[in-house]
């Protein structure tokens, strides 16, 4: 979603039971949603390392977000508990970074919630872009 | 430094239509590590395979990247191509163009550039893969069926013929479901209990099955191949092996005033009962909520008149563990609650009924004896409305309704009225309906015989409201065809109400952790090509938990949940999957973090000889993680304070790599 012809860099991290396939029907049903975001697959949302979301920011992402299943509904029983609790914590600590708290979410996104996605991931990317580019955890040794 | 192939595939036009494949894999060529690229027209036709084995063979690959649809599609299938060729399959990473981009991209640039991002991210993670090495898992050769209804008792005919051992448990008292309380089944007018109770019979003749009713299931541990399930059987204060279904208890209590569930209220049983006459098992129940003697200790009355000694007041609950392969889901449907549904008078008047109440006033066993009657004075009924979609296909209603067709309430509908204008020629039958559909083997022509042959006026149109004035039901209604309001004095007024899960599926599902849609139906593995299996490995749906399905459908899932059961059990070892985590013990401080986080109970410690650099020995506390349990999750590898559990498959250093490759 454009906001003055810029484009965003998003990071998605998707768990494998829910999300991912959650994305694979928004994809089914042909429901659009910007090409800013980028899916990586892992098996569970508490495989999702603070540190990755970090490094994203730090490698120039303007915009990271976490989905997972529905508590009470995660395929290994407990694992988005945690992912609930460690992203909370580290989403309190970015404004200290000097990253605004709206460049990242966890959002609960299941299997057969194909439209919720794409209307999620329209929604995230729509404020990641209002805010613009996410400049201060960037690492310029990264960029030549 | 791998040897990587890129391998993009067009998917006819369903990819190439949105992306430039030539262009993307152009593009990947230069990636580090890329030896080979191309693109073809379908990679998962056998040409497309064979182009990646020889790919692999030609240019000596150590990795593969296929950019195409989800890996939750082709996955399976191209790894198995890389092995096929000598590859690891664990070498082989997707990159998902399909779903994740040209199918939610329009224009050709974006949906190129992105496929060509995705293709980076998949390319820098096989960099880093590494092959991997299933393990072996036993299998146990015994299924668990959980509900009793006919999809259960099909599935669990079905694998006991095939020589496995199964167990039904079921949370009445009695097998049977929802068709027990049917009377004729659409569209041969069956008698439903001359189809079904010879069924039950056999279920509980065949020496493979074991039925526990009044039984539900508490705990679901273990994996596909050995789980481990606690039952709860629930006290039933009448020993079940001594019990002979004699009824006499039945006949001497005296609490007579119980609503009987399986009337649905419409009559009353005892506060001992059985709850149909050919319930199976047929065995007494006494309902602790009712019995006088359960409650202050007199009466005891029951216990007096049993000559076979069977009744124990002093019964507990029982819990039992076993263990099995495999487990179906068979929980099967209700019909949703009327109660918010004002605009009916369902609450105000009892001769607003519901279409399963209608089917036990016209069955033969139900508490007229099959005599349609007016629940409220015993009158024969002149003029009958039927109300279709009552709380199905409700977009504004969704606070009280379903958003859903419940499939099956046009056909029963049809059958009601048409049954009615049989036996009963002198009433009126009117069926408000919005669309009648009837998509199946002869459907059509039944309710066409409902039309023409019976003379049941369908009205297009809903009905606005129903007041109860004296004697009649008003029935206010709109015809859409004529664009008239109609206003018809009804004496009966049946509604079919929406069906939805049954109520324990829910916390089944987690127990299970087997995936559910918004609605509580369970999610199939695959919409199309796998609609009987849920996505957790050793799951399986049977019946209506998976949607609104009517008999002919369910007994045909259930045979194929059944088949597709029997397939696993007669496995003797299943592989399990390799991407389990994995501890550093060389980083590892055993400080029992990763333990802690386990849902598995995978990980244990042990205390390890290591020898230092000055060549002393130190012991130290290591966790080791136990592969067959480990599922892979990953909670552990974030856990970890000092880095040493990671995850095979998705390393750390893998998914950073791909982070770094989206973000470059």
């Amino acid at each position: 979603m454009p906001v003055n012809g810029y484009k965003p860099l998003i990071v998605a991290f998707c768990c494998n039971w829910c999300s991912y396939a959650g994305a694979d029907l928004a994809g089914n049903n042909r429901l659009n949603y910007p090409a800013d975001v980028k899916i990586i697959r892992v098996p569970c949302s508490c495989r999702v390392n603070p540190m990755f979301v970090l490094r994203a920011f730090q490698r120039g992402a303007d915009g990271v977000i976490i989905c997972g299943c529905h508590p009470g509904d995660c395929h290994y029983t407990s694992g988005n508990y945690f992912t609930r609790r460690r992203m909370a914590l580290l989403f309190s600590m970015l404004d200290y970074l000097g990253i605004e708290r709206e460049r990242t979410r966890v959002e609960w996104v299941s299997a057969a919630e194909g439209a919720k996605f794409a209307a999620t991931m329209n929604d995230f990317a729509e404020t990641v872009a209002s805010l613009g580019e996410n400049k201060r955890l960037e690492d310029l040794r990264c960029k030549k | 430094m791998q040897r990587i192939g890129v391998f993009v595939c067009w998917c006819g036009s369903n990819i190439a239509g949105t992306v430039d494949v030539h262009a993307v894999a152009e593009a990947l060529k230069t990636e580090p590590g890329v030896v080979f690229s191309t693109d073809y027209q379908y990679m998962c036709s056998q040409a497309g395979q064979n182009i990646i084995k020889d790919a692999i063979r030609d240019y000596r690959l150590t990795g593969v990247v296929v950019c195409s649809c989800s890996p939750r599609m082709h996955e399976v299938t191209f790894r198995k191509t890389a092995s096929q060729a000598g590859l690891n399959p664990y070498m082989v990473e997707i990159a998902n163009i399909r779903e994740q981009c040209s199918w939610v991209h329009k224009d050709v640039p974006t949906g190129t550039e992105k496929a060509i991002i995705l293709g980076r991210a998949a390319v820098a993670k096989v960099n880093l893969n590494a092959p991997l090495t299933p393990g072996e898992s036993l299998v146990i050769k015994r299924a668990l069926v959980i509900g009793g209804g006919i999809a259960g008792i099909q599935t669990a005919l079905d694998i006991a013929d095939a020589g496995f051992p199964v167990d039904i448990v079921e949370k009445q008292p009695t097998i049977g479901g929802k068709m027990a309380q049917l009377d004729k089944t659409f569209p041969t007018l069956d008698c439903a209990a001359c189809i079904l109770t010879p069924k039950m019979v056999d279920a509980a003749q065949n020496e493979n099955i074991r039925i526990l009713s009044y039984s539900e299931v508490e705990k679901v541990g273990g994996f596909v191949g050995n789980f481990e399930v606690t039952i709860r059987k629930k006290a039933r204060y009448v020993k079940e092996d001594i019990c002979t279904g004699c009824g006499a208890c039945v006949e001497k209590c005296p609490m007579k005033k119980v609503p009987n569930e399986f009337n649905l209220g419409m009559d009353n049983r005892r506060a001992v009962y059985i709850p149909f006459a050919q319930a199976v098992p047929k065995v007494a129940t006494i309902d602790p909520n009712y019995c006088n003697m359960l409650k202050n200790g007199k009466c005891g009355l029951c216990a007096r008149v049993c000559t076979a000694g069977a009744i124990d007041y002093t019964q507990k609950d029982e819990l039992i563990t076993e263990k099995y392969g495999a487990i179906v889901v068979a929980t099967g449907y209700n019909p949703i609650s009327l109660d918010k549904f004002d605009e009916f008078a369902y609450n105000q008047s009892k001769d607003v009924i519901s279409s399963l109440e209608f089917e036990r006033l016209t069955n033969a066993a139900g508490p007229t004896a099959g005599k349609l009657v007016r629940p409220s004075d015993g009158k024969h009924p002149h003029t009958i409305v039927f109300v279709q979609c009552v709380g199905s296909r409700c977009d504004a209603c969704a606070e009280k309704g379903k958003e859903y067709c419940s499939k099956i309430c046009c056909m029963y509908t049809a059958k009601h009225a048409m049954l009615t204008r049989d036996k009963y020629p002198d009433t009126e039958v009117y069926v408000f309906y919005i669309d009648v559909r009837t998509p199946g083997k002869n459907f059509d022509e039944f309710y066409r015989r409902a039309v023409e042959e019976y003379g049941v006026h369908y009205v297009k149109g809903m009905v606005g409201k129903v007041s109860p004035e004296g004697d009649t039901l008003k029935v206010q209604a709109s015809d859409l065809i004529s664009g008239k309001q109609l206003h018809i004095d009804a004496d009966l007024v049946v509604l079919a109400a929406a069906i939805e899960p049954d109520a324990s599926a829910r916390p089944l599902a987690t127990m299970l952790t087997a995936s559910m849609d918004t609605n509580d139906f369970f999610t199939e593995a695959h919409p199309k090509l796998r609609p009987v299996e849920s996505p957790t490995a050793g799951v399986f749906l049977s019946g209506a938990c998976q949607g609104p399905k009517d008999i002919p459908e369910t007994v045909s899932q259930a045979g194929a949940a059944a088949s597709k059961v029997i397939g696993l059990l007669v496995k003797d070892k299943l592989t399990t999957n390799p991407c389990v985590a994995q501890s550093n013990e060389l980083m590892c401080n055993g400080c029992s973090s990763c333990e802690l986080v386990c849902p598995y109970g995978a990980i244990t410690y042990i205390d390890k000889e290591f020898r230092m650099p000055d060549r002393s020995i130190q012991i130290r506390r290591v966790a080791q993680v136990n592969p067959a349990v480990c599922q892979g999750c990953g909670a552990c590898t974030v856990a970890c304070p000092s880095g040493a559990m990671d995850l095979n498959g998705f390393k750390s250093e893998q998914i950073i790599a791909e982070v770094d490759a989206i973000c470059r």
